[in-house]
């Protein structure tokens, strides 16, 4: 019998952290599907904007508000949903299922929670209860103990020895986790530990390093129906946090005993902690030298790694587990890809499927690239091949790291020219620290002459994926040591034989130029002639046992190609590739709108992407997909076997707009905003010479390729000024520099200028308002979609800029001149589509930064905000008369000037996650993902966003201000005013508190860093600030800033470094104070807003 | 790297990569989809006669172990993988796969598109081939698989059988006394009922019914075996005559002589079942069984109509009988493999019901 549930209410996972991606907006987009399928009403809470699962259409009541017991009460209070399923929303929607159900909320409104229950949560969530749990049914688990101080670890420690494992509790992505080694070190990392535990208790563990680490995704039906879905083995072994791991599916090292072994185990688990319905995901660690297995944890919830087995198998685990947790039982539920088999069975893959995690290290410098038990990656990639070989190289060219295989791809750190016995063995201890780049530096040992069990000793590597990365190197010196040219002129036969080989196992086109001198297009036109073209083959949940009806392929060099176009009009939308900083979910928002989009106007739509976390390669989303990684070869060779009469690479983000030209080159139909113009707008000295000629003001600057050079031009426009390498993107290494010896040194050391490697130094328009604009053009017409302003100081990168829609302290006139900018260059630049221009004003002189012809981070928030589906209007135009797309969704009167909503948008860092990192913002982004505000007045939404991105901010307590001259004005006085007028106490430094009791507001004096005691630091320490604004002091205040900044994260105290900001908290705080912040839908809005312009 | 050549009745060849013996061989060809056990499947009889394609691309990993054999020796007569390793990790492995095959002169071929050859037995269904490495005319070879005859009507279990009945496990002092029939009996059969506290004596499979009887042992276990059931009357008549004396369990092929004993009918399969994960449901729990199966014949349910049999258990892929038990008697039987090795142990209670059974007689419920 079903449940009879007529509304369900959905949790997201919210913002976009480390350990926490967009893997969640895909498995609760299914469940949405599934959900209104039934009939049943859908309820659903996120504060993700650039979630697909958010989209109005998704669900029938969708509110983008905080994920706090608070709102979340309220939101039950309002639309009183019969259920509460939390487990497809992480660890966040888990959590907080949890504290509604320990506040009563559940209870007082008999929400039933359905896919779980909490005493399965606890069970399986609590470490103590877990153990327990394992040792009733007989399973081993890691020796450990929970602690609350630090003497009580120091005990443990020394009753089971070093190293020992410290995991926080209930904390997600091992936030806190970390490895002591000695006393001293178990000291500090216990004390941090700590801290990071909302609980303040922290699992200490017996450390099984280097054992192998095995992952089960099983699922369970109410009638106790049970089957894994997948085998994950890790590369990397114990030690080294699952989701910074490579990992492999299915298990390869395992025989049938051993992984039926687990299989029992993850049954015996899942029935003892109780998860009724549902999907699961088991680890387990296993000894190499005997097979002794530990059960290491259970995740009662869709994760992560179910998002990745869904995707490895073809089995949609999060669509099941809603069905499941409707009472539906896994025979009654069909497997989509076959049609005609039941879900009830445990697919069978024959392929090989790696996932590699994608790290942005280069984005935190300062954080230590070790890989340990607490993760680091902000993304992965997923390939799959016939053998390991092949899908590990294809994972490595998916990571867009500018890497096309395992080395011998012209991008190889060292260069290995003969036998070195002392540089192996400084690479085999460089093996020991678990560097993420560890499998280059394993080619670079065996060409070095280590063996296989030298490897395996250093990194504990299982010695069969040693093995296998072996025989690439060995290929490759197999292929150093033929002539290619010549012999596919002498024997054709051979050459084509030792290619497929090099194909087969996973080698690219790049790799092969490189190994033969010759250029990528040589390899591929001799490729071909030679006939050694890809097949592709079907991701199909059986190995073929079944017809498959779902087209969902990867591709590999064998015999049979699966793959056969239709003869229906079709275009293919290139992917956005990993998730990273600056290149985050809002591109496969885009993507997957420009999906929809296509389909409404009855094209077949192609996929090619690498990211297993999106809802792009759910095999439900386009109408073909090709599993595939985002290179030029890769995406050719899809496009010569499908021929789409275009491509969309304007919506997937920087990945696959840098393809551009390659494309256009082959003569591919690049629908949109053509490849020049593009290039125009990302080629300074073009752009330039455009502005120039429409008479629009941009910072002045130029490039230099010297020393010297640099010097004249920063002395001509004067500092301070925005230094950048001119390769660069998403502001990579970029820095605002105040004086000549600094400049000197970053350029001398840093940058390393030279002729090839030219700067780009541009003067840097300090307490600037800045301005991001997003619009669509039909080449003729202009549709402006909204502009932001941002809260946050000039300089900071507009990803990690808190910024407010529409605008709310700028002139009229600044207004006008950005809307009449954003035309002239979208017309000039002949945009067809998206394109998002930043501004900045300062002294009423607008300026233009930078134009970007496609979509941006902005679009989605933008369209939560306004109820418009900007992206899919946008895809509209590069297919139909423009005039039409106008009238479909009814734009005749839409002024984004009219909009009456209020919308907030604030980044979220992971910070936490990064011991050491520099907290400081600039020109680098580095915020992970963002939250949304929405409602009427600017406090509140101010509000919503704070609370949403984790700032609390305080409704008592002392407020810190310390403004540098140009802010000495009205504004701080009449902020500084509101806050003692809310009861607030102000404390201020030196300047500041003069300036401010001189205009008779009472502000007590407190010392800067190396002022005196107490310091502002100590007082942060001491809890005794509890809001800081800090306008920034030009370079010599940098230090303390930092300081205060860091101390700020670290304790949690929410500041902010404009006045805007500050204007914003006092109205959020008021607004907090007076109880009024309220809940609305974005349906309500979004017909609100459609009222307001139809009048 | 020695070349090969596999083709098929429908004249498919293609060229691969040798390993394990060189040579030539026939047989079958049928596909298992299991992920996990190369080294069971290859020596389990039931794939006596059949050249056995691995769809898990990656072979050979984990190496061969001295413990996970199915009978002593490999009983395939030829293995076809896309890649073979070279290198094994694993610490119970003992040898290569390869060197494996080598000694027991198996010839195996990889490098070839699996993929391609299980859809097109899939689609045109199981077919008759040669793995070669002598000839490599591709005519001569599909001529060469074409000559080789029909699984349908072969008694294949006169090969897999033993010579001399045995006792399993003579120092058992167990509880049961069971009599297996050995059509080519997987030993991990033989070590679950041991396990069950049963002391098993392993007979030939002419054995004749009397000479069972007269041994009055507490139960019956029809093993598994290769080949076409029908074949085998001497063993259907032989069940005839014990099916209402003694408890009887029937195994795969064990099942379908027990159907056919029971009036039933078999008939070949397309390119029947083979893998770890084939959903089974128990009619009489509602209970979903992951299933290890190797079968290309199976029981037709409208043959059974007319009979005292229950139909137990039902594949959920395609709805075919994966279990019967009589309705006057103690006997019952399951297509697929509750031994499993491979596979899920999901199917375990099979034995302890039947020894539940066996109990029962011993305790005169009967």
């Amino acid at each position: 019998m079903k449940e009879r549930i007529s509304s369900v209410l959905i949790i997201g996972s919210g913002p976009i952290v480390i350990g926490q991606a967009c893997e969640f907006d895909y498995s609760w987009t299914q469940a949405c599907k599934v959900l209104k399928q039934l009939g049943i009403r859908v309820i659903l809470v996120n504060n993700n904007p650039a979630t697909i699962m958010t989209d109005p259409e998704f669900s029938d009541a969708t509110y983008l508000e905080p994920l706090t017991p608070f709102f979340i009460e309220e939101i039950i209070k309002k639309e009183r949903p019969d259920a509460l399923l939390p487990t497809l929303g992480g660890q966040t929607a888990l959590n907080l299922a949890v504290q509604l159900y320990e506040i009563g909320i559940l209870q007082k409104y008999n929400v039933k929670l359905i896919g779980s229950n909490i005493e399965a949560i606890r069970k399986a969530e609590d470490r103590e209860l877990f153990k327990k749990a394992m040792e009733k049914i007989g399973l081993k688990v890691p020796q450990s103990e929970y602690v609350k101080s630090i003497e009580e670890g120091i005990s443990f420690a020394e009753k089971i020895g070093f190293p020992v494992i410290l995991r926080p509790s209930f904390t997600l992505g091992g936030t806190g986790g970390a490895i002591a080694y000695d006393l001293e070190d178990l000291k500090v990392k216990l004390e941090k530990a700590l801290i990071e535990s909302p609980i303040k208790k922290v699992l200490l563990e017996q450390s099984v390093i280097g054992w192998k680490e095995y992952e089960l995704e099983v699922m369970r039906d109410k009638k106790d129906n049970f089957v894994v879905v997948c085998s994950i083995e890790n590369f990397n072994p114990m030690g080294i946090h699952t989701g910074d791991s490579i990992t492999v599916a299915p298990a390869q090292t395992l025989t049938d005993k051993e992984y039926q072994k687990l299989r029992d185990y993850a049954r015996l688990i899942i029935n003892e902690i109780g998860v009724e319905t549902g999907g699961a995901n088991i680890q387990f660690a296993v000894n190499p030298e005997n097979g002794e297995t530990l059960v290491i944890e259970m995740n009662p919830r869709v994760s992560r790694s179910s998002a990745l087995a869904s995707k490895a198998t073809g089995f949609p685990i999060a669509k099941i587990a809603t069905l499941l947790a409707l009472g539906y039982t896994l025979d009654e539920i069909p497997n989509d890809i076959t049609k005609k088999t039941p879900a009830s069975f445990e697919p069978s893959i024959d392929y090989c499927v790696v996932k590699i995690p994608r790290w942005d290290f280069e984005k935190f410098k300062e954080v230590d690239d070790t890989l340990g038990v607490q993760m680091k990656s902000v993304g992965e990639v997923m390939a799959i091949g016939r053998n390991f070989k092949e899908a590990f190289q294809k994972a490595i060219r998916s990571l867009e790291i500018e890497r096309f295989g395992l080395g011998c791809d012209g991008k190889d750190e060292i260069e290995i020219l003969g036998k070195d016995e002392n540089l192996k063995n400084q690479i085999l201890e460089r093996l020991k620290q678990n560097k993420w780049d560890n499998f280059f530096w394993i080619r670079h040992a065996f060409k070095l002459g280590a063996t296989i069990d030298e490897i395996y000793t250093a990194t504990k590597i299982d010695k069969w994926f040693i093995y296998n990365l072996r025989e690439i190197v060995e290929i490759e010196e197999e292929l150093k040591n033929t002539d290619i040219f010549k012999t596919a002129l002498e024997n054709p036969n051979l050459a084509k034989e030792l290619i497929l080989k090099a194909k087969q196992n996973g080698f690219s086109d790049i790799q092969l130029a490189h190994i033969w001198k010759t250029t990528e297009k040589e390899i591929r036109s001799l490729r071909k002639k030679l006939n050694i073209i890809p097949v592709y083959k079907t991701i199909d949940t059986c190995s073929a046992e079944f017809e498959s009806y779902t087209p969902y392929f990867y591709s590999t060099y064998e015999f049979e190609n699966e793959s056969t176009p239709t003869q229906r009009r079709k275009i293919l939308i290139i992917g956005s590739g990993p998730n990273r900083i600056g290149q985050g979910i809002e591109f496969d928002y885009t993507n997957v709108h420009a999906v929809f989009a296509l389909k409404e106007e009855g094209f077949e739509t192609i996929m090619i992407n690498c990211n297993p976390e999106t809802v792009s390669t759910d095999y439900d989303t386009a109408d073909r997909l090709y599993f595939e990684p985002i290179t030029f070869e890769d995406v050719m060779n899809v496009i010569e076997l499908e021929k789409p009469e275009g491509v969309i690479l304007s919506f997937g983000g920087q990945t696959p707009l840098k393809l551009a030209k390659l494309f256009e080159s082959e003569g591919i139909k690049i629908l949109g905003t053509s490849p020049q113009s593009i290039d125009i707008a990302e080629d300074r000295g073009k752009f330039a010479q455009l502005l120039d000629t429409l008479g629009i003001n941009y910072p002045p600057g130029d490039y230099a390729n010297s020393i010297e050079s640099a010097l004249e031009i920063a002395r001509k426009i004067g500092y301070p000024v925005l230094v950048r390498p001119s390769y660069v993107l998403g502001g990579k290494a970029m820095k605002i520099i105040y004086r000549e010896n600094v400049l000197i040194d970053y350029l001398k050391h840093e940058i390393k200028i030279s002729k090839d490697n030219p700067v780009l130094i541009d003067k840097f328009l300090e307490d600037a308002f800045e301005y991001d604009v997003d619009a669509i053009c039909d080449g003729k017409n202009v549709l402006l979609l909204g502009i932001m302003e941002h809260i946050e100081e000039a300089g900071i990168h507009s990803g990690d800029s808190s910024c407010v829609y529409p605008p709310f302290m700028s002139s009229n006139e600044t207004i006008q001149k950005i809307i009449e900018y954003t035309q002239k260059i979208a017309i000039a630049l002949n945009v067809i589509g998206l394109i998002n221009i930043q501004f900045a004003e300062k002294d009423g002189i607008v300026y233009v930064l930078e134009a970007n012809p496609r979509s941006s981070r902005t679009v989605p928030f933008l369209s939560k905000a306004t109820g418009i589906p900007f992206a899919r209007i946008a895809t509209k135009i590069l297919v139909k008369n423009s005039d039409e797309v106008m009238q479909e969704f009814n734009l005749k009167n839409f002024n984004h000037k009219t909009v009456k909503i209020k919308a907030c948008k604030t980044p979220v860092f992971s910070f936490s996650k990064l011991p050491n990192i520099n907290v400081f913002l600039g020109p680098e982004m580095r915020s992970t993902g963002e939250v949304i505000g929405l409602s009427y007045s600017l406090g509140e939404s101010f509000a919503k966003a704070q609370i949403g991105a984790g700032n609390n901010l305080p409704l008592y307590g002392n407020v810190l201000i310390s403004v540098n001259d140009r802010d000495k004005n009205e504004k701080i006085i009449s902020i500084a005013k509101e806050f003692i007028n809310l009861g607030f106490k102000i404390l201020a430094t030196d300047g500041t508190a003069k300036f401010l009791n001189l205009n008779g507001i009472k502000a007590e004096k407190v010392f800067k860093v190396n002022e005196g005691h107490p310091d502002i630091v100590d007082l942060i320490k001491e809890g005794k600030i509890n809001f800081i604004i800090n306008t920034p002091l030009g370079e010599t205040s940098r230090f303390d800033e930092f300081a205060i900044g860091r101390n700020a994260i670290k304790y949690k105290v929410p500041f902010v470094t404009t006045l805007s900001a500050g204007f914003s908290a006092v109205e959020a705080i008021k607004k907090l104070k007076e109880g009024k912040l309220t809940i609305k839908s974005l349906q309500e809005y979004h017909r609100e807003i459609k009222y307001e312009f139809a009048k | 790297m020695r070349k090969a050549k596999i083709a098929l009745e429908n004249g498919i060849v293609i060229e691969g990569v040798n390993f394990g013996a060189e040579g030539e061989t026939y047989g079958e060809v049928v596909f298992n989809t299991a992920l996990t056990g190369y080294q069971e499947m290859i020596t389990d009889p039931s794939y006596k006669g059949q050249i056995l394609i691995f769809t898990n691309p990656l072979i050979g990993n984990y190496g061969i172990n001295d413990e996970d054999i199915e009978s002593r020796s490999p009983q395939v007569a030829g293995v076809v993988v896309r890649e073979i390793s070279k290198f094994y990790s694993n610490w119970r492995a003992s040898e290569s796969l390869d060197s494996y095959l080598k000694r027991h002169n198996i010839v195996g071929i990889s490098n070839v598109d699996t993929r391609f050859l299980v859809r097109q037995i899939r689609d045109k269904g199981a077919m008759r081939g040669v793995i070669s490495t002598l000839d490599f005319d591709d005519k001569s070879l599909i001529e060469k698989a074409r000559s080789i005859p029909q699984m349908s009507g072969l008694d294949l279990a006169k090969f897999t059988t033993t010579e001399e009945s045995y006792i399993f496990n003579p120092e058992n002092n167990a509880k049961f006394f069971v009599v297996l029939y050995d059509f080519g009996v997987k030993l991990n059969i033989l070590r679950k009922l041991e396990k069950l506290n049963c002391k098993v004596l392993v007979v030939p499979a002419h054995t004749d019914a009397k000479d069972i009887l007269s041994l009055n042992p507490d139960g019956i276990v029809l093993s598994n075996g290769p080949g076409d059931p029908s074949a085998l009357t001497y063993a259907i008549n032989n069940i005839k005559k014990l099916i209402s004396k003694k408890p009887i369990l029937g195994i795969c092929l064990g099942h379908q002589l027990l159907s056919l004993a029971v009036g039933g009918k078999t008939y070949k399969m397309k390119f029947g079942h083979r893998g770890s994960n084939h959903p089974v449901k128990n009619l009489i729990t509602e209970k979903i069984e992951i299933t290890s199966q190797n079968h290309g014949f199976a029981v037709d349910p409208e043959s059974l109509k007319e009979s005292d049999v229950e139909i137990t258990h039902i594949s959920l892929n395609d709805g075919t009988v994966e279990g019967i038990a009589l309705k006057n008697f103690p006997v019952f039987s399951v297509q697929y493999h509750p031994e499993a090795s491979p596979g899920p142990h999901d199917s375990e209670y099979i034995f302890k019901n039947f020894v539940y059974l066996l109990q029962k007689t011993q305790n005169n419920v009967f």
